[in-house]
């Protein structure tokens, strides 16, 4: 872009510290939101041709359009927002961000130095609330620490395990000024990941897998992170072993390859459950057992030995105990690995589990009405799994996590671990900036959507063409579905009457709105969509009271499955 | 079983709310905790005591590693040298005064203030002996008491 000052050795002031160092970054899009103690920082980028900036109409928007930025290109989104409920209103991100291993530098105004500790207006303790739900923070009280501190914010977000990382920058040090020197390199004695895996752990993990018979590779998000994905196949392929991903591991392996099982977990497939349950040896690469994942713990794959490849030590043995852990950087270690493993067919095991694949599908009830499921089946048919999908939290998530049809790796955009309503809309926002040529589709249901449906302002002010699906149950659908199998069907507040008329809602923003209420029309509907250039929001009325199924009811295990059609 | 745990980390402010944080938020119990800079300014050393198996000790020394101000953690050993300090106020009159300036004789404790109604007496050990001093002390009518928590170094280099 134009205009892009190099300010290197000049005396300047914090706040064009921060502009430059995120120049250094390499940083082209920024989110962002102002307010009383970030007005330098935002007096500093009107002069600045050289980002992209984008204001969403929320701060929790901000965080979550940079951390979808972040998820499509692997590198740390950057938001910044003002002190007391700018920041407090970015917990909610953070959080999502966080507990899905997602880089991303937030720079947070605070009030000026003097006033610290004051209960100054617009004061919160921003460092300390974010403690738990950040990889890191700092609060910059010397404007000498500045440049520096924002070298070591990029750095600990983006390596190792990544996360955000919160920068809070009184109002004074953004006034001060300093002579900008950006560090080459962040120097921290205290945090050095390993990358490498310990050669003599990965010839036993090699061992086992040279035994076993019934062996399952287990993938979560780490394998998208490290970009690992050839290296799975070539492993799955070579070892001849099945593989299931997890919510977060979608797309690390096409999901239509012979070895993909799909999802496992409360949601997931007949087959890959089974196959885990029965499997004597379980490969589990950059994933953490999460409970959503494992069911009853101590009835989860309970004949078969461990491997754990992950880089975060703490998620080794955290809920099993595992046989051969290996700490490091999972593309570095599934190559190691490849070269150990003998080449080899587990014929029988495999037709098991096709044979599974034949008996026990993903299905649903085939009839005239409008079910979620049919909406996305058609939706992955006619992207052929190429754009982006981002999804909110609930039934429609499950049902797209199913029925999507996922090839790519940083195509599926989801909030798996802290589980954020309101996330798709701004993440899909925040990927349709990373990659414009690319569709994006945020799935949403009709209580999420909801809950940021405030950005359909910034998508059509900026011409962020997305597409928004929304499954319009005209319920709280996944809780609605708990209250009808374990609460005696008391619909306890799930019941979403006074719904506004979403096209209208969409024509009001000057968006397109299109409805649909048959199952004829799906297609030509999205059809239509992808033609427009313009932000299209699509109200599908399916079936209210749809349930997700496969369900393994919590605290159940895995092969204690309901199929639901029975 | 109880644990004793060295971490060395970075002399920031902010440092001790991250461990303690940690503590809580992952449901581990602090026993107790000692902290101060190290012979290096810029490096503090805290001492914690925690009680837990073997696998919440893992967990918590994992967790502590991955905190970024944290340098260096160490599980110090039962055959290691951990020191207590305690501070006691203890009533005494002239009576009972002997009694009492033996006790802090065989305890190889010292008498840092005394009045007519109360001495203070400074004693430094490990908790065995903290604890049977202050059981024996007890008799007399314990006032009140500061302890510094437990500090450890490991024996030899």
């Amino acid at each position: 872009m134009a205009k892009c000052p190099n300010k290197d050795g000049k005396l300047i002031t914090g706040a064009e510290i921060i502009t430059e160092s995120l120049i250094k970054e390499n940083v082209d899009v920024i989110f962002g939101y102002p307010g009383g103690q970030v007005i330098p920082i935002f007096d500093t980028l009107y002069d600045y041709d050289c980002f992209n900036f984008i204001l969403p109409r929320h701060e929790q928007a901000v965080v979550h359009a940079a951390d979808g930025y972040a998820r499509v290109t692997g590198r740390a989104g950057v938001g910044i927002v003002t002190s007391g409920p700018g920041a407090t209103n970015t917990v909610t991100g953070l959080a999502t961000a966080y507990m899905d291993s997602i880089p991303m530098v937030l720079i947070t105004g605070q009030v000026p130095t003097h006033l610290i500790g004051n209960d100054a207006f617009q004061e919160s303790d921003v460092t300390g609330i974010t403690r738990p739900i950040s990889k890191h923070n700092f609060l910059v009280k010397d404007i000498k620490d500045l440049a520096r501190t924002i070298k070591e914010a990029f750095h600990i977000a983006e390596s190792g395990r990544p996360g955000p990382v919160v920068i809070d920058i009184p109002s004074d040090i953004q006034k001060a000024s300093f002579e900008f020197n950006y560090p080459e390199k962040a120097e921290i004695r205290s945090y050095s990941p390993s990358y490498e895996g310990n050669i003599k752990q990965i010839k036993k993990a090699a061992e086992l897998i040279n035994k076993s018979k019934k062996a399952v590779l287990y993938v979560g998000g780490g394998v998208i992170i490290s970009g690992a994905y050839k290296e799975l196949i070539a492993l799955a392929e070579k070892a001849n072993i099945p593989v299931t991903m997890t919510l977060m591991g979608l797309g690390s392996m096409p999901s239509d390859h012979q070895l993909s099982m799909g999802m496992l977990g409360m949601h997931g497939t007949y087959y890959a459950n089974h196959a885990v349950q029965k499997s004597d040896l379980l490969i589990s690469v950059g994933a953490r057992f999460d409970d959503r994942v494992t069911g009853k713990l101590s009835e989860f794959a309970s004949n078969a030995k461990i491997i754990h490849i992950d880089i975060d030590p703490t998620s080794i043995a955290k809920n099993v105990k595992v046989d051969v852990p290996v700490v490091g950087d999972a593309k570095n270690i599934l190559t190691k690995l490849i070269s150990e493993v003998a080449e080899t067919k587990h014929e029988e095991w495999v037709s098991t589990i096709d044979n599974w694949k034949k008996t026990h599908p993903l299905e649903y009830k085939q009839d005239d009405n409008l079910r979620p499921q049919y909406v996305l089946e058609i939706l992955a048919e006619i992207t052929e799994g190429k754009a982006i999908i981002t999804t909110d939290v609930g039934q429609h998530q499950m049902w797209a996590a199913q029925y999507s049809n996922i090839k790519y790796p940083r195509s599926f955009l989801t909030s798996g671990g802290l589980g954020t309503m309101g996330f798709g809309f701004p993440a899909g926002l925040g990927a349709k900036l990373a990659v414009p040529e690319k569709d994006v589709f945020i799935i949403a249901g009709d209580g999420g959507v909801q809950m940021n449906i405030q950005e359909l302002s910034t998508a059509v002010d900026k011409n962020i063409p997305v597409k928004i699906v929304i499954i319009n149950n005209g319920f709280l659908g996944m809780v609605r579905q708990w209250q009808e199998l374990f609460y005696k069907k008391r619909y306890s507040e799930t019941i979403l009457t006074g719904n506004p008329d979403f096209v209208k809602l969409a024509e009001a923003y000057n968006a397109v709105g299109i409805r649909v209420t048959k199952k004829s029309e799906v297609r030509d509907a999205f059809k239509q969509a992808m033609e427009i250039d313009n932000t299209v929001v699509m109200d599908f009325v399916v079936e209210p009271e749809e349930n997700v199924f496969p369900f393994v009811p919590a605290g159940k295990a895995l092969h204690e499955i309901i199929r639901g059609l029975a | 079983m109880k644990h004793t745990i060295s971490i060395l980390v970075e002399n920031h402010f902010g440092v001790l709310a991250r461990v303690a944080g940690l503590f809580s938020a992952r449901g581990f119990n602090i026993e107790s905790l000692a902290v101060g800079e190290t012979e290096d300014d810029t490096i503090s050393r805290m001492t914690i005591i925690v009680s837990g198996d073997e696998n919440i000790l893992e967990q918590v020394m994992k967790q502590l590693n991955k905190l970024i101000d944290v340098i260096k953690v160490n599980e110090i050993s039962a055959s290691s040298v951990k020191r207590d300090l305690l501070l006691v106020k203890v009533s005494s009159n002239k009576n009972n005064r002997k009694d009492l300036m033996q006790l802090v004789d065989i305890f190889r404790a010292k008498i840092i203030d005394i009045s007519s109604g109360s001495m203070v007496i400074e004693i430094t050990g490990d908790e065995d002996k903290i604890l049977a001093f202050l059981e024996l002390l007890t008799p007399f009518g314990i006032k009140e008491v500061a302890r510094t928590g437990i500090i450890a170094l490991s024996r030899g280099h």
